[in-house]
C-alpha cells in the first residue's frame, strides 16, 4: 500500500533552480578562491600558473568520474560501485594493452569503456529490475569485482602495457593547457546538453522528482534507470583510463580513495543527495574545490588524521551552510 | 502459525541461517564442537552488533555510513581505558560508549535540526570519526585486560559467551522496541513520518533517540572488537559499515524504515559470516572466494526482492 | 446558549501567495454538531488544519474557552484536547490496528505501553461497529473503508473537547454510518463539540444541528438546519445555480457512434469482478459509487498501471491488454489518464510549468532532442489559451499554481497527445469553482468533438449533470448503469449502496 497519506497540502515552493544553483556555486567558487589564496600563503609557488594548471589537471580524473556519479544521484539513486569498476578498468586496459597481438590492443581502450559499459548494465539491472535498494545492489557488485579482480591477478599487481592514448590524455597538454582538463571540459559540455538539451535530460531530473509522476506521464522509467547507470560505468571508465595514464600503471586498490570524494563534489556542488536538483556546473566546481582542499592538506604536511578530519568537517559545515540559507529562501 | 505468517520474512531470515550454519558445521573439520561455535559466535557477535547499529538508523528512514569509523575510534579509545584496577575498567566501559552515544547524537542533530540528509551527514562525520581514530593511535597498538578479553570470548560451561551476550542484548532489545513507547514512535516515523507527525508524535526527539542508540551500538561493537583482537586499529571501520547494511537488508530491515528487527539485523549479520566460513572450508580456491562471496551477496539479495515480480500494481514499485 | 469552546476572529491564511481563508469569523458550541459545507477549495480544510495545529493562521486569533491560543503542533492542539480526522488518513502503514489507535493518546508506565490501552481501543472500536476488524491487523491490509473505521476510532479513542471529521464517511455503507452518528450523537450528549465537514446533503442532514457555509475562503453564512432550503443552500455553496455552474447538457452521441473504449469481463486481484464497459466516441461516462469500490483500479488498468490483468481492454478495436503506459499514450492506442493525487501522481513539482507541460509529449520528439517538436509546441500554446492556464511565469516551478491551475497543466499535458480517450480520476476534487465550471465546459466541448471521456467522481452533481451515462461500482463491480433520466441523486445513492429500486418510484 503507498503512503497513504500523500504531499501536505502546505508544499513550501523551493526556490526557483536558479537560486539554488546560484548559492552553492557561489560559496564554492569562493571557496577555490580562498583555498587558493590561503595555500598561497603557506607556500608561494600555489599561484603560479603552472600549479593551478596541474590542479586542473588532477581534478579532471575525479571529475569524469563525479560527472557518472551525479548522473546516478539526479536519478535519486546511487553508486558504490564505482572504486572496483575504476581499478577493475585500469586491469582489463592494461592488461590487454600488454598483449603480444596488436590486434587485441588496440581494442584496449574500447573494451576498457565498454567494461564500465556492462558493470553500469548490470548494475541497472538490479536496481530497474529487481527493484534491490542500489546501495546494496552497487555494494555487492563492488565486491564481485573486487573478488574477480583477485582472482584474476593472483593478488598481484596487475602485469600489462598502458595504452599511449591514455599517457597522451592524462599527462599531455595542447597549448599549454593539460589534454585532462579538455577531456573533461568535453564531458561536461556533453553533459550539459544532455541534462538540458534533450529528453533524457528531463526524464532524469523528474525521475529524482517523483518517479510515479512520471511513470504515469507515460515515459519508460526502467529503460532511464538503466542507461543512467550504463552511462555513468562508462564515465568512470574513461576517468580510470586517465589515471592509468597518469600513473603509468594499475595496481590494486587504485579506485578506492575516489569514493567519497566523488560523492562530496557531487553534493557540495549543490546536487541534492535525493535526486531530481542539481546543477552540472556545481558538480564541477565541486571537484575542483575538493582537489584543491586535498592539495593544500597534502602541502601542508598534515597528516593523514587530521586530513581526514578537516575533509568531513568542510563538508558537513557546508552542506549545513546550504541548508541554512534554502530554509531562509524558501519560507 | 499467525505469528509466522506475520514475519514471514523473518522467518525464512532464520531458516536460511540454520540451513547455511547446519552445512558450515558438516564442512568444518572439526564439527560441532564448543572450539568452532566460540568462533562462530564471536565473529557473528562482532557484525552482529554493528548491525545492531544499523538497524536504529534504517529503522527511522536513514542510513549510517558511519558505522564503521565509529567502531574504529571507540575501539581506540577502549584500547587506552581498558586496563588497570577493575573499577577503572568499569569506568573506561562507561566512557566508551558516551563517546559512542555522542557520536550518535551528533549525527541525529546533523539530520534533525541541520536537515542534512543521513546519508550524506554519515558520509562526512565518518570522515571525521575516521580522522579522530587515527589521531589517538596512528598505528595498531595498547592493550585490554586480558581476563574480561577470556571471560568474553571463551565459553562458560561449554556455551560461548559471546551467544549469552547476543542473546541477553537482544531479548532487551526486543521487549523494549516492542513493548515501549520510544520503540512505537521509532517504527512509526520509519513507517510514515508525515502521519506520525501529525498523530503528535516528537518526531526530533525520537530521530535522535535512534540515533543515539546506533552510536551506543557500534561503541559496543567497537569494545567487543577489542575484546577479540585485545588492540586498537584504526582502520578496521570501512569492512563494518558496508557489512552492516549488507546485514541488515538480508535480515529484512527496508532501507525505506519502519520495518524489521534486531533479530533480524543479527540473523542477517551471522549468514554473512557463514558464508564468509562456508567459503573458507569450502575447498574453492583461495583466490575465488571474495568472488564467491559477493556473488552470494547479490544473490541473497536479489532472492529478496523477488517479491518484485509479485507484484500486481505498477504504482507499489515506485518511490 | 452555551460558551462558544473554539472562537476565530479575523484568521486568514494563504498559501504561498494564494488565499485559502480570508478574514474569517467562526465559533463553535459544545454539545452541537456543526457541519461545515463548502466546495472544494471553500477553505474547510483549511479551517480544520488551523485547528489541529497543522498550520498557524497568517492573521488574526485562535480563542479556546475564551483564552487566546496558539496551536503551534498537532501536538498542542491535542493537548487542548482538540482531535483531527484527516481526509488523507493519518494511519502508519506498517503498524497495526491497534498500534495506529494506541499511539495517538499513548498511556505508558516507566516506558512501557500499557495493555489497558489496547483494551480500550478495542472497546472503542466495536463502540463504532468495527467488530470484524482486528487489533493486530497491519493498517495497509485493510480496505478504504476500514481505514476510515480506525481513523474515525483513533479520533474517539483522545477522548476529545472539540472533534473535527472531514469527509470521514466518504466510504462507509449507510448502516456503518448510522452507528457512527449514533456515537456522535452519544458525545454530543456528553457536551463535546463536533465538526462534521462534508459535501454530502444527506449525510449533513442526518446529524448536523447547525450549518456553517464557506465560499472562496469566506465564511457565508450560519444558520441552524432546517431553516434554510436545500436550494438556498446549495445557492450559498457555490455562489450561483447549479444550472449555471454545469454546462447544458448537448444532445447524446447517436447510438451507432463508434465504440472507443471496450472493456469485458475484468477482473483483477480480487479487487474488481468481471467489469463491463463502454465507452463511445463524444461521450462523457462517469464511474460513481462509494470510495474506494474499484472504480480507480479500474482506470488504472485500462491504462497499464495494473498487472495480471484478466479480461480484455479494447481501444477502437485493437486489443491492449498488458499495455505499459508509455505504450497506452502512444497515437496508434490514444489514451490518456489523469491521476488522482495531482501533486505525487501529475505533475512534477519542483519542476517548471513549461516542462510539466511537455512531459507526456517529450516522447515525441525528434531524436530526443529538446525543441525540434514544434507542433507539439504549438499545440500546447493553443491549449493555454483554451484553459485560460494563467501564471505568472511559466519557468516558474508548477507548485506555485493554484489548485485550478495546477490541474489545468495536469489536462494540457495530455490533451497535447491529441488522445481519443481521457480518463478521468475526480478531477474537481480540491479545485475552486470558477475553475470547474471551466473544466465543465472544457469537458462538455471535447467530448463534442469527438474525445471519449471517462470520468470518476464523489460529487453526485457532476455525475448527474456532466454524464451522459454514470456505471455505479459496489465491492469491484459495477451493479448498476444510469441513463439519462434514471441519473438521479436518489438513484445514485441506492445504487451506491448496491439498494434495489423500490419499483416504479422515481424522483
Amino acid at each position: 500500500m503507498s503512503n497513504p497519506v500523500p504531499t501536505s497540502a502546505v508544499h513550501r515552493p523551493r526556490p526557483g533552480f536558479v537560486d539554488r544553483i546560484g548559492i552553492s556555486v557561489l560559496l564554492l567558487a569562493a571557496g577555490c578562491v580562498v583555498l587558493v589564496l590561503g595555500g598561497a600563503v603557506i607556500y608561494p609557488g600555489f599561484l603560479s600558473p603552472g600549479y593551478i594548471l596541474q590542479q586542473l589537471q588532477i581534478a579532471s580524473f575525479l571529475g569524469v568520474i563525479a560527472t557518472g556519479a551525479m548522473l546516478v544521484i539526479l536519478l535519486g539513486e546511487i553508486d558504490l560501485s564505482v572504486p572496483w569498476t575504476i581499478t577493475g578498468t585500469a586491469i582489463v586496459v592494461t592488461t590487454l594493452a600488454g598483449s603480444n597481438n596488436p590486434a587485441i590492443a588496440d581494442l584496449a581502450l574500447p573494451l576498457g569503456l565498454a567494461t564500465g559499459a556492462a558493470i553500469g548494465f548490470v548494475n541497472g539491472l538490479g536496481v530497474a529490475l529487481f527493484r534491490v535498494p542500489a546501495m546494496v545492489w552497487t555494494l555487492a557488485v563492488n565486491a564481485m569485482l573486487l573478488g574477480a579482480a583477485v582472482f584474476y591477478t593472483g593478488g598481484f599487481k596487475p602485469q600489462g602495457a598502458v595504452p599511449w592514448l591514455a599517457t597522451y590524455a592524462a599527462l599531455g597538454h595542447t597549448f599549454g593547457v593539460p589534454n585532462a582538463f579538455l577531456l573533461w571540459l568535453i564531458v561536461g559540455a556533453m553533459t550539459l546538453w544532455l541534462l538540458h538539451r534533450t529528453t533524457y535530460g528531463t526524464y532524469l531530473y523528474a525521475m529524482g522528482n517523483s518517479q510515479r509522476a512520471l511513470f504515469l506521464a507515460g515515459a519508460r522509467v526502467r529503460t532511464i534507470t538503466v542507461c543512467t547507470f550504463v552511462l555513468a560505468g562508462i564515465l568512470s571508465s574513461l576517468g580510470a583510463i586517465l589515471l592509468t595514464g597518469y600513473t603509468d600503471q594499475a595496481y590494486q586498490g587504485m579506485g578506492d580513495p575516489y569514493l567519497l570524494p566523488v560523492i562530496a563534489a557531487v553534493v557540495i556542488g549543490g546536487t541534492s543527495i535525493l535526486g531530481g536538483s542539481g546543477s552540472y556546473v556545481g558538480t564541477f566546481v565541486g571537484a575542483v574545490f575538493i582537489t584543491l582542499l586535498s592539495s593544500i592538506l597534502a602541502v601542508m604536511q598534515m597528516s593523514d588524521a587530521a586530513r581526514q578530519i578537516i575533509f568531513g568537517a568542510t563538508i558537513l559545515a557546508m552542506l549545513l551552510a546550504y541548508r541554512s540559507s534554502e530554509k531562509s529562501a524558501g519560507t | 502459525m499467525n505469528l509466522l505468517r506475520r514475519n514471514r520474512s523473518l522467518a525464512i531470515t532464520i531458516a536460511a541461517l540454520l540451513v547455511l550454519f547446519a552445512i558450515f558445521i558438516a564442512i568444518h573439520p572439526r564439527g560441532f564442537s564448543v572450539y568452532v561455535l566460540t568462533i562462530w559466535f564471536n565473529q557473528g557477535t562482532l557484525l552482529g552488533l554493528a548491525a545492531i547499529a544499523q538497524f536504529f538508523v534504517v529503522l527511522v528512514r536513514g542510513v549510517d555510513l558511519s558505522v564503521g569509523p565509529i567502531v574504529a575510534l571507540t575501539n581506540v579509545a577502549a584500547s587506552y581505558l581498558l586496563i588497570g584496577s577493575p573499577g577503572g575498567i568499569a569506568l573506561g566501559i562507561v566512557a566508551v560508549l558516551v563517546l559512542g552515544a555522542i557520536c550518535g547524537l551528533a549525527n541525529g542533530v546533523a539530520v534533525v535540526y541541520g536537515r542534512v540528509p543521513p546519508i550524506v551527514t554519515t558520509l562526512a562525520s565518518g570522515s571525521i570519526f575516521s580522522g579522530l581514530a587515527l589521531l589517538l593511535r596512528p598505528t595498531p597498538g595498547g592493550g585490554i585486560d586480558e581476563n574480561l578479553s577470556d571471560a568474553l570470548t571463551y565459553d562458560i560451561y561449554g556455551v560461548p559467551a559471546s551467544a549469552i551476550l547476543l542473546i541477553v542484548v537482544l531479548l532487551a532489545l526486543t521487549i523494549s522496541l516492542r513493548f515501549s513507547l520510544l520503540g512505537l514512535t521509532m517504527y512509526a516515523i520509519g513507517s510514515s513520518e508525515q502521519s506520525a507527525s501529525m498523530t503528535g508524535v516528537r518526531v526530533g526527539r525520537v530521530k535522535l533517540a535512534a540515533y543515539g542508540m546506533s552510536g551506543i551500538f557500534s561503541a559496543l561493537t567497537g569494545l567487543y572488537v577489542s575484546m577479540v583482537t585485545l588492540t586498537g586499529d584504526p582502520a578496521i571501520g570501512p569492512a563494518y559499515t558496508l557489512n552492516s547494511i549488507a546485514a541488515v537488508v538480508l535480515g529484512g530491515v527496508a532501507l525505506t524504515g519502519g520495518v524489521g528487527s534486531p533479530l533480524g539485523a543479527v540473523a542477517g549479520a551471522l549468514i554473512l559470516k557463514t558464508i564468509s566460513s562456508l567459503m573458507f572450508f569450502s575447498g574453492l580456491p583461495p583466490l575465488a572466494q571474495p568472488f564467491f562471496e559477493g556473488l552470494v551477496l547479490a544473490v541473497a539479495i536479489s532472492l529478496g526482492a523477488l517479491g518484485v515480480f509479485r507484484i500486481r500494481n505498477r504504482l507499489e514499485l515506485f518511490q | 446558549m452555551a460558551e462558544a469552546l473554539v472562537r476565530l476572529k479575523s484568521v486568514s491564511k494563504s498559501y504561498g501567495g494564494v488565499p485559502a481563508l480570508t478574514d474569517v469569523d467562526f465559533h463553535c458550541e459544545p454539545g452541537l454538531v456543526h457541519a461545515i459545507l463548502g466546495e472544494n477549495g471553500a477553505g474547510k480544510s483549511t479551517l480544520m488544519k488551523l485547528l489541529a495545529g497543522v498550520i498557524q493562521p497568517d492573521a488574526g486569533e485562535i480563542a479556546l474557552s475564551g483564552r487566546t491560543t496558539r496551536l503551534a503542533s498537532p501536538r498542542e492542539a491535542a493537548q487542548q484536547g482538540i482531535v483531527c480526522m484527516f481526509q488523507e488518513l493519518s494511519l502508519m502503514p506498517h503498524l497495526s490496528v491497534g498500534d495506529n489507535i494506541v499511539i495517538s493518546a499513548p498511556r505508558t508506565r516507566f516506558g512501557f505501553l500499557r495493555r489497558a490501552a489496547y483494551d480500550d481501543a478495542r472497546a472503542t472500536l466495536n463502540g463504532i461497529g468495527a467488530t470484524g476488524i482486528s487489533l493486530s491487523a497491519r493498517a495497509s491490509e485493510l480496505s478504504l473503508a476500514e481505514r476510515q473505521l480506525v481513523e474515525i476510532a483513533k479520533a474517539l479513542f483522545r477522548k476529545p473537547r472539540l472533534l473535527i471529521l472531514d469527509e470521514a464517511t466518504s466510504a462507509l455503507t449507510s448502516e456503518l454510518v448510522e452507528t457512527v452518528f449514533g456515537v456522535l450523537r452519544e458525545l454530543k450528549r456528553r457536551g463535546v463539540a463536533i465538526l462534521f465537514i462534508s459535501h454530502r446533503m444527506h449525510e449533513v442532514d442526518a446529524i448536523a444541528d447547525r450549518i456553517s457555509v464557506f465560499r472562496n475562503g469566506r465564511h457565508i453564512d450560519t444558520f441552524d438546519v432546517g431553516t434554510r432550503s436545500p436550494k438556498e443552500v446549495i445557492g450559498l455553496m457555490i455562489g450561483r445555480s447549479l444550472e449555471e455552474l454545469f454546462p447544458p447538457r448537448g444532445a447524446t452521441p447517436p447510438d451507432d457512434a463508434p465504440v472507443v473504449l471496450n472493456v469485458s469481463d475484468l477482473s483483477w486481484n480480487g479487487q474488481l469482478h468481471n467489469v463491463d464497459l463502454q465507452v463511445r466516441q463524444g461521450e462523457i461516462v462517469g464511474l460513481g459509487g462509494l470510495d474506494g469500490q474499484g472504480q480507480q483500479h479500474l482506470m488504472h488498468a485500462v491504462f497499464g498501471v495494473l498487472r495480471k490483468v484478466s479480461g480484455r481492454i479494447e481501444v477502437n478495436g485493437r486489443q491492449i491488454n498488458g499495455v505499459l503506459p508509455s505504450q497506452a499514450k502512444r497515437s496508434e492506442i490514444g489514451l490518456a489518464l489523469v491521476p488522482e493525487d495531482r501533486k505525487t501522481e501529475g505533475l512534477i513539482l519542483d519542476m517548471s510549468v513549461t516542462e510539466n507541460l511537455r512531459l507526456a509529449a517529450l516522447s515525441r520528439a525528434p531524436f530526443g532532442i529538446l525543441g525540434l517538436d514544434t507542433e507539439t509546441e504549438q499545440r500546447i500554446r493553443r491549449l493555454i489559451d483554451r484553459l485560460s492556464l494563467i501564471c505568472g511565469s511559466f519557468d516558474a516551478p508548477v507548485a506555485t499554481l493554484s489548485g485550478g491551475n495546477q490541474q489545468k497543466v495536469v489536462l494540457a499535458k495530455w490533451l497535447a497527445l491529441s488522445p481519443k480517450c481521457l480518463l478521468l480520476m475526480d478531477p474537481t476534487r480540491g479545485i475552486d469553482l470558477p475553475t470547474k465550471a471551466q473544466l465543465y465546459q472544457l469537458l462538455r466541448e471535447l467530448a463534442r468533438e469527438g474525445l471519449a471521456v471517462v470520468l470518476h467522481s464523489t460529487d453526485y452533481e457532476e455525475l448527474i449533470h456532466l454524464c451522459d451515462r454514470v456505471y455505479v461500482f459496489y465491492n469491484g463491480r459495477t451493479v448498476r448503469q444510469l441513463t439519462g433520466d434514471e441519473l438521479t441523486p436518489n438513484a445514485l445513492i441506492e445504487a451506491s449502496m448496491n439498494m434495489p429500486l423500490p419499483a416504479g418510484i422515481r424522483s
